[in-house]
């Protein structure tokens, strides 16, 4: 059968097959990558509203010290589903839905490798998400002990929490199916040639992603399976009364925990390390030691997870262990800056927005990266552990680090993606609202954690106002901005803008770009051959 | 696309839109807010898991029913052979992790918040406490006998230990083409995989009844029971599996070369296997 006419790639399906359903069940049942791919990306930006709701609540009750718009257990819940649906609603989805569509087109594949199984990786998030928000409406409300679910809160509280559990099962199966999905497709569905030192960088970095994640979603399985047994079963691994420690539960989390955040970073270093090269229109600086950079952090990851819990009386010999440790990482990431740096020394440079937001990541996720040193020197962290200094270092990793290199992706992809290109004046405009309202809200944070304030507490001294009042007035900012960022989506599905050609980026090399836009629906019939 | 079989190219197999995997959704959306009812005594929540459960059963019945359906009709190349070696070995991976966090949970109670609630730290609050493994802490007193590792675990460990072999001779016999051993040394280690987990349920109620070993006996139970229960259901989906491959067998499926279903579900097998030896070092031997 000859390939694919391309004007048939968004129509319902393509000629030749049994018919495909359409409307509502063509994405409900479907099995290709493009479309999964859109459905991750769609659901990840509708989380991220609901994410910033429950944030923009948060926000307006800490305007004012003294409680004024939600009591106290609402305000727990909020900062723990807050921070739920961000990291499993928001982040992962997004990082798996540029997996969905990139990889495929980017090692010259038709499609992922389980196709049937990548539709249920997907389709597990929606239940997922409705027994999340469902669970604000069940007596007793959400989970509400923060999104680290330490007992013994997460041990006495109420049916939310057992929702929020049964939820992260689900999130976990669909994880791990994810991860084996793209995992096997890199492994085995390269085109002929492209070894594994000629795969781009986004590839590798997501194939070390999927296998931190297969490692580390069993753990996080059987520590909330704990939790579920000690609340209903009277076992009692966390409770010192039957011989349990409820700091069992801190290790068991947090050895899922801190590969969790190299999950959610990983993928954004990969888009990062195509845009750079791109627009500085010059090869990625130096890319065997990114590789190797990406491996170290991942195993390294792995032993540095007690740095989050550097206050609850670990022996001497380990607190340093863990931050020294934790340290060492620092090379590994010091090392990709700095081949990203280097990749744009004398390079012809240009901004558009998916430059903008990748230079803006690089410049961000540093600040980030350096007060994670901070907090990784255990005395200055028995200062700051529990303020809102950790606050402060996590966003700066996590919203200008994962999320603005999801921005800068969808930029640059979208032409890809939709066959027109976004609209460069509203793209700009987006970035610099998000760029300055960004720093408006969480900068000061790291004032407010500095001078003591405690996170997860709804009330505050006096002397924290100022800077909190400030950083709410760039809370809305920032969730404003992002209205820009949708409108941008919309007028690219709908076709409004200039036709996007195969290439719009001349720097650019990898595979999908030999493409047409928008993409056709298999992407490669035949493998390319890739010399 | 190969104009022969709609959906298969020579390397690659892209199969056609599906409703299995949202019926699997919508099963496990209702198993896992139903079990959220049930543990929080709402009548409806055992219905929501029954029919859930009931969902479930189809979703397999009817997913891996059209895998064997291609499987059989030969859609998959050699390459998508590989895929699904890969993805089985990256399954057992990710089954190890999850064994992993409750053996990690082993260790961190007997080395250290046993001996730390005997120390001076939780001698302050429970002064008599003896730290002892095993042991149901020192807040909980009922009394118990512990386990011992002769008897019904070494029956046990024997038993897992042949199903190994008897489950290798019947591969053996599969590649050499002979099919009446095989179904013959198949069966036989599903019997023993079944009669394992009988001596458990009748090791558990002993337990329960006789040496008042409970899921509530502190951390030994705790650890006890979360570790040999998920031990067991695995041997029960593994048996599953091998039952799913002996009615294959006997409607003509497999061949010498063609048989991957039945090697993914031996792998499996081996792993359950393993992961029992552990358990019986760790967990019924050094006591
Ligand atoms: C140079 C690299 C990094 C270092 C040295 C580092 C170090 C740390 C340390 C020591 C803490 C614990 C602080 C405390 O609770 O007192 C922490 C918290 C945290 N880090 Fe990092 N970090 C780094 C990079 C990252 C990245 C890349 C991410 C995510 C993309 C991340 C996300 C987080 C989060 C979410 C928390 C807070 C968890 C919580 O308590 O809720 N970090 N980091
Ligand atoms: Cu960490």
């Amino acid at each position: 059968m000859s390939s694919i006419p391309h004007d048939h790639v968004h129509g319902d399906g393509h000629a030749g097959h049994a018919p495909h359903p359409t409307g509502l069940m063509r994405w409900i049942t479907t099995t290709n990558h493009k479309d999964i791919g859109t459905l991750y990306l769609l659901f990840s930006l509708f989380m991220f509203f609901v994410g910033g709701v429950l944030a923009l609540t948060i926000r307006t009750e800490l305007f004012h010290p003294g409680l004024q718009v939600v009591n106290p257990e609402f305000f727990n819940s909020l900062t723990t589903l807050h921070g739920l649906i961000m990291i499993f609603g928001a982040i992962m989805p997004a990082a798996v839905g540029f997996a969905n569509w990139q990889i495929p087109m980017m090692i010259g594949a038709p499609d992922m490798a389980f196709a049937r199984m990548n539709n249920w990786s997907f389709w597990l998030l929606p239940p997922a998400a409705i027994m999340l928000i469902g669970s604000f409406f069940v007596p007793g409300g959400a989970a509400s002990g923060g999104w680290t679910l330490y007992p013994p809160l997460s041990v006495q509280g109420g049916m939310g929490f057992d929702l929020t559990i049964f939820a992260v099962h689900i999130m976990g199966a669909s994880s791990i199916m994810g991860s084996i999905n793209i995992i096997t497709t890199i492994l085995n569905m390269r085109a002929p040639g492209m070894t594994l030192m000629k795969m781009p960088m986004f590839v590798w970095t997501w194939l070390i992603t999927a296998y931190l994640l297969i490692m580390v979603m069993p753990v996080l399985a059987g520590a909330v399976t704990m939790l579920l047994t000690d609340r209903h079963f009277g076992t009692t691994f966390f409770n010192a009364a039957g011989g349990g420690d409820p700091v069992l539960f801190q290790h068991v989390f947090w050895f899922f925990g801190h590969p969790e955040v190299y999950i959610m970073i990983l993928p954004s270093f990969g888009i990062i390390s195509e845009i750079i090269p791109a627009f500085a229109r010059k090869p990625l600086f130096g890319y065997p030691s990114m590789v190797y950079a990406v491996a170290s952090i991942a195993i390294l990851s792995c032993l540095v997870w007690a740095h989050h819990m550097f206050t609850v009386g670990l022996p001497a010999a380990g607190l340093l262990f863990f931050m020294y440790v934790t340290m060492l990482i620092a090379v590994p990431t010091g090392v990709k800056v700095f081949n990203w740096l280097a990749t744009m020394w004398r390079g012809s440079m240009t901004f558009e927005t998916p430059m903008l937001f990748a230079v803006g990541f690089i410049f961000l996720f540093t600040i980030g990266g350096f007060t994670g040193l901070v907090v990784a020197i255990v005395p200055v962290d028995i200062q700051l552990q529990d303020t809102y200094y950790v606050v402060a270092h996590f966003h700066y990793v996590l919203v200008a680090g994962s999320l603005f290199a999801f921005f800068a992706g969808a930029y640059y992809w979208l032409p890809k993606w939709t066959g027109t290109m976004y609209d460069e004046t509203l793209g700009k405009w987006h970035f610099w609202c998000a760029m300055i309202t960004f720093n408006i809200t969480f900068f000061p944070m790291h004032f407010l954690g500095l001078a003591g304030m405690p996170r997860r507490i709804p009330d505050y001294a006096q002397q924290f106002t100022d800077w909190n009042m400030v950083a709410s007035i760039g809370a809305f900012g920032f969730g404003l901005s992002q209205l820009i960022f949708v409108w941008v989506v919309m007028k690219c599905i709908r076709g409004d803008g200039a036709k996007a050609p195969a290439k719009p980026w001349e720097g650019a090399h990898t595979l999908e770009w030999t493409l047409p836009s928008p993409a056709p629906y298999h992407s490669f019939e035949t493998p390319p051959v890739v010399k | 696309m190969s104009a022969a079989a709609p959906g298969a190219t020579p390397s690659y197999y892209v199969p056609q839109p599906s409703h299995w995997p949202i019926t699997g959704s919508v099963a496990l959306l209702l198993m896992g807010s139903g079990a959220a009812f049930w543990f929080n005594q709402y009548p409806a929540g055992p219905w929501m898991v029954a029919i859930g459960f009931a969902f479930l059963l189809v979703m397999f019945f009817g997913w891996f029913g059209a895998v064997i359906g291609e499987s059989e009709g030969r859609l998959y190349s050699k390459r998508v052979d590989t895929s699904f070696r890969w993805s089985m070995s990256w399954f057992i991976y990710s089954e190890v992790m999850f064994f992993a966090a409750f053996f990690g949970a082993l260790f961190y109670v007997r080395n250290i918040s046993v001996p730390d609630l005997g120390d001076i730290v939780g001698n302050g609050i429970w002064p008599n406490y003896a730290a002892q493994w095993p042991t149901e802490g020192p807040y909980l007193t009922a009394p118990f006998t512990p386990i011992s590792a002769i008897g019904i675990p070494l029956i046990n460990t024997l038993l897992l230990l042949s199903s190994g072999v008897t489950l290798t001779i019947a591969h053996h016999a599969l590649k050499a083409g002979r099919r009446q051993a095989l179904k013959l040394w198949l069966f036989l280690t599903i019997v023993l995989g079944f009669t394992f987990l009988g001596f458990q349920a009748y090791e558990y109620m002993h337990l329960y009844h006789a040496y008042n070993l409970k899921m509530t006996t502190g951390v030994y139970g705790s650890t006890f029971y979360m570790l040999t229960g998920f031990h067991g259901f695995h041997v029960f989906v593994g048996a599953t599996m091998l039952t799913v491959m002996l009615f294959r067998v006997f409607k003509g499926h497999f061949d010498a070369d063609h048989h991957f279903a039945f090697e993914a579900a031996a792998w499996y097998w081996h792993f359950v296997d393993v992961v029992w030896l552990l358990l019986f070092v760790l967990v019924y031997w050094m006591v």
